[in-house]
């Protein structure tokens, strides 16, 4: 993979292109992600309802091809939508996917520089 | 006399003329007069008083969405917002298409209300998503939508001032 799609991934967006956590239609918990890193973190700490509400209409998938472009993590996510998990499992097997990827990310040599 | 913003103070023949009005905005002067016991002149030339001082908003219909096959779904919003922003996200969701009505509230936290109408679930969270959390200043939402009407009212003399009462 090369920089400039690490550099893509890796990105902050602006907040009209974060992603919004929400817990059911129309009920927002606050939460916004503006990055994969973002991202990783709120999948910590948000109502593990939102999780669930999110990950089984599509919308982690809609927001990682649109946003991030990250068919890679797109791939990823719809594995963990086939296993059927619920509530903290489903938390602990999305981080664990997300953060994976993210290592993997920064961990690549490139230019880019990431600010934490 | 006059009130501060250049508004004239209403007798009691104003508030019955503004009462008959609102049970029925296309009855006649004459028929208002006849009601009233008054020429319908002066029924004439306070309504356009009131008219002029836009004490009478406008003239409208209210419209069956049912009948006419309107379909669709209404929620009412609650915008949890920092005080600092509430103003500029009241005046963005007063311009939305889907907004039909924004209220400030008197509350611990400083809350929006808006009630919204959407075509369908999706796309009443499609504009909560990307139209309403994004906007900066909101907190959170919470969101119910309405599944049945019990009563669906207008602001009217009638309801709102008990202390006169004036048609029989």
């Amino acid at each position: 993979m090369n920089t400039e799609t690490n550099s893509k991934i890796l990105q902050t967006v602006p907040r009209e292109k974060a992603f919004y956590f929400f817990t059911s239609i129309g009920n927002y918990t606050g939460a916004s992600a503006s990055s994969l890193k973002e991202f990783m973190e709120r999948i910590n700490e948000v109502n593990v309802k939102s999780l669930e509400f999110h990950l089984y209409r599509g919308d982690f998938e809609k927001w990682l091809t649109d946003v991030l472009e990250d068919p890679e993590l797109v791939g990823e996510i719809k594995k963990v939508q086939r296993f059927n998990l619920t509530g903290d499992a489903l938390r602990n097997q999305l981080y664990v996917t997300v953060s994976r990827r993210y290592k993997r990310l920064t961990s690549q040599p490139s230019s880019f520089q990431f600010k934490t | 006399m006059k009130f501060k913003n250049d508004t004239p103070a209403l007798d009691a023949t104003d508030y019955k003329i503004l009462e008959l009005l609102q049970e029925d905005s296309r009855q006649t002067y004459t028929a208002i007069g006849k009601r009233l016991g008054i020429a319908h002149s002066t029924v004439y030339d306070r309504i356009k008083r009131m008219e002029e001082h836009t004490i009478i908003k406008k003239y409208t219909a209210l419209v069956d969405a049912e009948k006419i096959g309107a379909k669709g779904i209404t929620a009412l919003m609650t915008v949890y917002t920092d005080p600092k922003e509430s103003e500029k996200v009241a005046a963005k969701l007063a311009k939305a298409r889907q907004v039909l009505e924004v209220y400030s509230s008197l509350s611990e936290e400083l809350q929006i209300l808006a009630k919204v109408f959407a075509e369908n679930q999706e796309s009443l969270h499609s504009f909560i998503a990307n139209s309403v959390a994004p906007l900066p200043g909101v907190l959170r939402i919470r969101t119910a939508i309405l599944t049945k009407t019990f009563k669906e009212d207008q602001f009217s003399i009638r309801n709102s001032m008990n202390e006169v009462r004036f048609i029989k």
